[in-house]
């Protein structure tokens, strides 16, 4: 889901202005190819086509839509950050705004009907106001990307009935960790389970992608499944402890 | 930096080895995220129709937020808008 931020960084807009952004053309069947949608939506589409003489307005009002959207996110994200002023997130609100406008737009053709435009369209003012939180939060971090953390976990409690069976999965865990993986599977797996390095603050750091980053971790796991299989331990029991 | 202390030793073991079940990628999350969120908020059975969705929402920490914040968003909002 970085490629919807990338989007607007294939479209040339490295730093966009406000109330003048490079708008891309609307191709103008989307609308005719979505029987269902409803009138809403379907005025939205109609209003956002290229060739509308409503168009500016509509920009306009989706604009304000967005910015509620990000102000929501920003409210709901940054209540325990102190270093982030008000001015510092209406900032980050207005930009999050833009560049989820210029993602809806070059998104616009494949925007199917399958929910109401105005959800479709939140969904990416939210993921740009949580990126921009996540990276301006880990703006001056180091990533931890080494192991020696598990050891943590074999310290932490459980249940008194599990105890024994519990520890015989942390170190077979352990040693799958250290043995099985290679060495970015490790990394990528201990920044993102065990120390809450956001998957697109890891990607921004590894010049990769959140996509190309949950792969990994997907195949890393798989690794780890498939030992603890081998050795007879019941993973049912802890996912379903969850 | 270490593990949170609120998170069990078994929720750290299962966040680590993660879903067995077969799983979206985060691209096709994001692309169905709309809809499920919507379903769910109309009371259908989300999961039935966007099949991989739950157990990614499991595995994934970064699209468990998204979908967290498209569900109280719209939870805040009148259903027309």
């Amino acid at each position: 889901m970085l490629s919807v931020g990338d989007s607007c960084r294939e479209l040339g807009v490295v730093s966009v202005q406000r109330n003048s952004l490079p708008m891309p053309a609307v191709g103008p069947n989307t609308s005719a190819l979505i029987p269902s949608l409803d009138a809403e939506s379907s005025a939205w589409i109609v209003r956002l086509r290229g060739d509308s003489p409503d168009r500016e307005q509509a920009l306009s009002d989706l604009h304000a839509l967005l910015l509620r959207a990000t102000r929501f996110e920003l409210r709901r994200r940054t209540a325990g950050q102190p270093h982030l002023r008000g001015g510092d997130r209406e900032d980050i609100a207005h930009q999050s705004a833009d560049d989820a406008l210029l993602a809806i737009l070059a998104k616009l053709d494949d925007y199917r009907g399958e929910s109401r435009f105005t959800t479709w369209a939140y969904k990416f003012a939210l993921l740009e106001a949580a990126v921009n939180v996540r990276q301006r939060a880990w703006q001056r971090r180091e990533i931890p990307l080494d192991a020696d953390h598990w050891a943590l976990i074999a310290d932490r409690t459980s249940t008194p009935d599990g105890v024994a069976e519990s520890r015989e999965l942390i170190n077979a865990l352990g040693n799958a960790i250290d043995q099985s993986l290679t060495p970015h599977q490790r990394a990528v797996l201990v920044a993102i389970t065990l120390n809450d390095v956001p998957i697109d603050v890891l990607a921004q750091r590894l010049n990769s992608t959140r996509g190309a980053l949950y792969k990994t971790l997907h195949d890393a796991r798989r690794k780890l499944r498939a030992h603890l299989r081998e050795r007879n331990l019941d993973i049912h029991a802890v996912r379903q402890s969850e | 930096m270490s593990p949170p202390d609120h998170i069990s030793r078994d929720q750290l073991i299962a966040r680590v080895i993660g879903p067995s079940e077969a799983e979206l990628t985060c691209d096709e999350c994001f692309d169905a995220l709309d809809r499920y969120v919507e379903l769910e908020l109309d009371g259908a059975d989300a999961d039935r129709v966007v099949a991989g969705m739950r157990p990614h929402l499991e595995g994934c920490p970064a699209c468990q937020h998204d979908y967290g914040s498209l569900l109280a968003y719209l939870k805040s909002r009148p259903k027309s808008g």
